[in-house]
C-alpha cells in the first residue's frame, strides 16, 4: 500500500473526525453538566445545517417580472426572478453573498441554536432530571424524531445542496508539497477549512471553560453541583447556558457540513449513534476524551473503508467503530481519558 | 378463581392433544391472506366503485418522489373518471377509456406508506388488500420494495402494476404471473450507455465502480460492466458501499490513484448525491489520468435527484426511462395537465406511475373484466404507443416493457430550476431488447385469488 493512500485516509478521517468531535463534545458538555444523554443532538446538528439552508433561501428570496419572449415548460411566459439582495447591492455583491451563504449562516446558527437550546432545556429537559435516564433517553429521542418530521414537512425529503463558496470549489494537492507526484493525493478546499473551523471551535470552547469565571464555575459544579449550589451559586442557570452552548457547537458542526454533504431531515442520525460511541470511547464527562476519540475513530473508520481492507475483511467499514468500542470498554471501561471511577464498578 | 382451578385442574389427555394440534395445523396451513373471495376472484367489485391501492414512499428517504407518484397517481384517477384534459388518454393508441371510470365503475383509491421498506410496503399491501378491497396495488420507488410487494399481490390474487423499480430481478429472477413493469431496467440502461460512453470517451478505459450494496446496485454494476466490458473498457475495480453510507470520501478519494479514468456511480437517491458531490468535491471530474480527463458515470438518473446534487450533475452521462422536455405528442399532453394542475413539470416517476395506471384501466376494459387472469392475459403481449416513449411492448414472458431508453446528461445552462437534463440519445428499443430468459426465474401462473 502506498504511502500517499495511507495519508489520505488519515485526511479524510480529519474532516468526518472533526464532525464527531464536535458533537461528542457538545453531548459530553451536556452530560458532564447536567447528566442528561441528549438524544436530541444529532437533530440539533440538523437543524444547524438548516440554518444554511435557510440563509441560502432567505438570500435568494427573488422579485418576479415576466419576459414575455420567453417561454416555459408549459409555453406560457417565463417568469424570470432576481435576488432582492442583488437589487439593493448591486449585481455582484448580491451574487458573492449569495455565494457565501454557508459562511453567512453562521450569524445565523449561534442566536438560533441558542434560543433552541434555551427552550429546550427550560421548556422540556428540566423536567427530566429527577427521572430516570431511560426516560430522558425516551423524551430527548422522541423531541429529535419531532424536530426532524418538522424539517421534513417544511422542506421536504430531498436532500437540498448548499454548496461552498466558490473560491473553496476544488482540491489541494498535499503531494506536491510533501514532494509526492502531483495528483496523488488531493484534499477538497472545504474539507481543510472545516477541520480548521471544528480545532477552532473545540479552542473556544476549551478556553471559555478554563480561562473564564463562567467556565470555571461550570467546571466546579460539574465536579460538585451540590458544595457550588451550597456557595450560594445559581449553578441551574448556568448549566442552562452550557446547554445553549452544546446545542450551539452541533448547530456549527452542522451549518459548516452541509458543502461536504447537502442536508435532509436525516442529517443528525447518520452522526448520533456513532457520536454517543465517541463519548464512551473518550470516556463519559471527559471533554478532552471526545474530542481525541472523534478524530480517532473518523481516522479508523476511513481506513476501514479502504477498497483493500474491505477485500481483505468484507464488511469492516461498517463494524470497526463498534468493535473497537468494545475493545476499549473491555479493555478500559472508563474509556481513554475518562476519570477513575466513571463507569467503573 | 373457579374458572382458573377448571382450567388447571381439566386434566390433559392425549385426545385434548390432538385436537389442539389439529387446530392448529389448521390454521397455520391456511393461506395467509384471506381476500374475499365470495366471487369469482379477489376483492370483486360489484357496487359501482372500483378501488385501486396506490402503495409509494409517503416517509423516509424517497417521500418526495412518492409524494410525486401520488400526484400522478390523482391525476391518472381524474381523467379516468372524466375529469380533467383527459392528459395521455387522447393520445394514448388504444382508445377503449371514455371517461367513465373502468367498465363503467367508477375508480376510487385508496394509499399506503412503503416507508421504502420491504416489510412496512407488504404491510401497507396487505391492509389495502384485505381492508380496502384494492384490486390492484401499484407504485413504490425502490427494486426492494417492488420484489416484495408483488410477491405479496401474487399470493393475494390481485395485479401488481410497478412504480419506479430499476432492477433486473422485478422482471427478472423474482418475476411473477400477477406483477407487470412499465420503467426500463439496469440491462437497459447498461446497453443504451455503453455506446454513448464509446462514442465521447473512447473505447479504451479503465472503470472504477461504486456500487449501492443491494439487488439494485449488483444488477446496475453488471449490466454497465458487461456492457462497456464488450466493447474494450477495462474494469479497474469495483467497490461496495453500505446503503446508508452518506459520506463517500474514503471511498471516492483513492479512485484517482488506481489508475481508472471513469468512475461509474451505481448509486439511487441520496447515494447518489452523495458520491458525485465527494466526487466532485475531490476534483476527480476532468482530473488527468492516463493523459485521458477522469469522467463520471451515473447509470440511472433522477431529476428529482439530480436537483438535490446541484451543480455537480452537469455534464455526466447517464440513463432515464422518460424526461418531460420530451416533445412526443403523449409527452406533451401529460406535462401540460401534470403542470398545470401541480405547478411543475412530472418526474420519471410520477410519468410510469400515471401509465400504469391507464394501461391497468385499458387492459380491464379491453378484457371486459377486473378478473387479475384476465386483465393479465391483456396485457400479455400488449403492443401501444401515445404513452411517451414511443411505440411500446408488454412482453408476453417476462412482463416487461419494451420501449425507448434516453440517454442524457446533466445540463450545462438551466433555464429553469426543472432544466436540469438534456437528452442525448434515443436508443431505440431494439438494441436494449433482451433474451426473456437470460436472468432466470419462472413468471408461474397467474392467481385470480379464487
Amino acid at each position: 500500500m502506498e504511502l500517499s493512500a495511507i495519508l489520505l485516509q488519515v485526511l479524510n478521517g480529519l474532516d468526518k473526525g472533526s464532525a464527531y468531535a464536535l458533537i461528542a463534545l457538545g453531548l459530553t458538555l451536556i452530560f458532564g453538566t447536567l447528566g442528561v444523554v441528549n438524544f436530541a443532538h444529532g437533530a440539533l446538528f440538523m437543524i444547524g445545517a438548516f440554518c444554511a439552508v435557510t440563509t441560502q433561501r432567505l438570500l435568494s428570496i427573488s422579485t418576479i417580472t415576466i419576459d414575455e419572449t420567453k417561454t416555459d415548460f408549459l409555453g406560457k411566459p417565463l417568469q424570470i426572478k432576481t435576488p432582492i439582495v442583488e437589487s439593493w447591492f448591486g449585481e455582484s455583491v448580491g451574487q458573492a453573498l449569495i455565494d457565501w451563504s454557508v459562511p453567512l449562516a453562521i450569524l445565523l446558527t449561534i442566536p438560533v441554536m441558542l434560543i433552541i437550546g434555551f427552550v429546550m432545556e427550560r421548556g422540556l429537559i428540566k423536567h427530566f432530571y429527577k427521572r430516570p435516564h431511560s426516560d430522558q433517553i425516551l423524551v430527548t429521542f422522541g423531541l429529535a424524531i419531532v424536530l426532524q418530521e418538522l424539517i421534513k414537512a417544511y422542506f421536504g425529503a430531498n436532500q437540498i445542496p448548499a454548496p461552498a463558496p466558490s473560491v473553496f470549489i476544488g482540491s489541494f494537492d498535499f503531494g506536491a508539497l510533501i514532494g509526492m507526484d502531483a495528483g496523488k493525493l488531493l484534499y477538497p478546499y472545504w474539507r481543510i477549512v472545516y477541520f480548521c473551523f471544528a480545532l477552532l471551535i473545540i479552542g473556544l470552547v476549551f478556553a471559555f471553560l478554563q480561562f473564564t469565571t463562567f467556565g470555571m464555575v461550570v467546571r466546579a459544579g460539574m465536579a460538585d453541583r451540590e458544595t457550588v449550589g451550597l456557595l450560594g451559586i445559581d449553578i441551574d442557570k448556568r448549566f442552562t447556558i452550557m446547554f445553549g452552548i452544546a446545542a450551539a457547537v452541533a448547530g456549527l458542526a452542522g451549518v459548516m457540513y452541509t458543502p461536504i454533504n447537502s442536508p435532509s431531515y436525516t442529517f443528525g442520525t447518520d452522526f448520533l449513534v456513532i457520536s454517543f460511541v465517541v463519548v464512551v470511547v473518550g470516556g463519559m464527562g471527559s471533554l478532552g476524551g471526545a474530542v481525541l476519540a472523534g478524530f480517532v475513530l473518523g481516522i479508523l473508520e476511513s481506513f476501514a473503508s479502504m477498497r483493500q481492507v474491505i477485500e481483505f475483511i468484507p464488511g469492516i467499514n461498517q463494524v470497526v467503530i463498534y468493535l473497537v468500542a468494545i475493545v476499549i470498554l473491555l479493555v478500559r471501561p472508563r474509556g481513554l481519558l475518562g476519570r477513575k471511577g466513571v463507569m467503573e464498578s | 378463581m373457579s374458572s382458573k382451578n377448571n382450567l388447571l385442574n381439566k386434566p390433559v389427555t392425549r385426545r385434548s392433544v390432538l385436537k389442539a394440534s389439529a387446530a392448529t395445523a389448521t390454521v397455520m396451513a391456511a393461506p395467509m391472506i384471506i381476500p374475499s373471495t365470495a366471487y369469482g376472484y379477489a376483492n370483486e367489485p360489484k357496487g359501482a366503485a372500483v378501488t385501486l391501492g396506490f402503495n409509494v414512499p409517503q416517509s423516509g428517504a424517497y417521500a418526495d418522489e412518492g409524494a410525486d407518484e401520488l400526484r400522478a397517481y390523482e391525476l391518472a384517477v381524474e381523467h379516468l373518471n372524466g375529469g380533467g384534459d383527459g392528459g395521455m388518454m387522447g393520445t394514448f393508441s388504444s382508445k377503449v377509456l371514455k371517461g367513465n371510470g373502468i367498465l363503467g365503475r367508477k375508480v376510487e383509491y385508496v394509499t399506503g406508506d412503503t416507508q421504502t421498506k420491504p416489510d412496512a410496503a407488504r404491510a401497507s399491501a396487505r391492509s389495502m388488500i384485505e381492508k380496502d378491497g384494492a384490486i390492484m396495488i401499484t407504485g413504490g420507488s425502490s427494486s426492494g420494495v417492488a420484489v416484495a410487494v408483488q410477491g405479496l399481490c401474487q399470493e393475494a390474487g390481485v395485479i401488481f402494476m410497478a412504480g419506479l423499480t430499476h432492477s433486473n430481478d422485478t422482471t427478472g429472477k423474482d418475476k411473477k404471473a400477477n406483477g407487470f413493469r412499465h420503467f426500463f431496467n439496469s440491462y437497459m440502461s447498461g446497453a443504451a450507455l455503453a455506446p454513448i460512453l464509446g462514442d465521447n470517451y473512447g473505447k479504451d478505459r479503465k472503470a472504477y465502480h461504486l456500487t449501492a450494496d443491494y439487488n439494485w446496485g449488483y444488477t446496475t454494476e453488471e449490466a454497465v460492466r458487461t456492457s462497456t466490458e464488450a466493447m474494450g473498457w477495462e474494469t479497474v475495480a469495483a467497490v461496495k458501499t453500505p446503503l446508508s453510507q452518506t459520506d463517500f470520501s474514503s471511498y471516492v478519494a483513492p479512485v484517482q490513484a488506481s489508475g481508472a479514468d471513469v468512475l461509474v456511480l451505481n448509486h439511487y437517491g441520496a447515494n447518489m448525491v452523495n458520491s458525485l458531490t465527494s466526487a466532485v468535491q475531490f476534483g476527480l471530474r476532468g482530473a488527468q489520468v492516463n493523459g485521458k480527463s477522469l469522467e463520471i458515470v451515473v447509470p440511472l438518473y433522477s431529476r428529482l435527484m439530480a436537483k438535490g446534487a446541484g451543480e455537480n450533475v452537469k455534464g455526466i452521462f447517464g440513463s432515464t426511462n422518460w424526461h418531460w422536455s420530451l416533445t412526443d405528442e403523449g409527452s406533451k399532453a401529460f406535462v401540460r395537465s401534470f403542470g398545470e394542475k401541480y405547478g411543475f413539470p412530472p418526474s420519471q416517476a410520477a410519468h410510469t406511475c400515471y401509465v400504469q395506471t391507464l394501461l391497468y384501466a385499458d387492459a380491464c376494459e379491453r378484457a371486459g373484466s377486473h378478473d387479475p387472469c384476465a386483465v393479465a392475459e391483456a396485457l400479455e403481449g400488449f403492443e401501444f404507443d401515445g404513452l411517451g416513449n414511443g411505440p411500446t411492448l408488454y412482453r408476453a414472458e417476462d412482463h416487461q416493457c419494451f420501449k425507448d431508453v434516453l440517454v442524457v446528461k446533466g445540463k450545462e445552462n438551466p433555464s429553469s430550476e426543472f432544466d436540469l437534463l438534456e437528452i442525448v440519445e434515443v436508443t431505440p428499443a431494439a438494441q436494449v431488447t433482451y433474451d426473456a430468459s437470460i436472468f432466470g426465474g419462472e413468471l408461474g401462473s397467474c392467481n385470480s385469488g379464487a
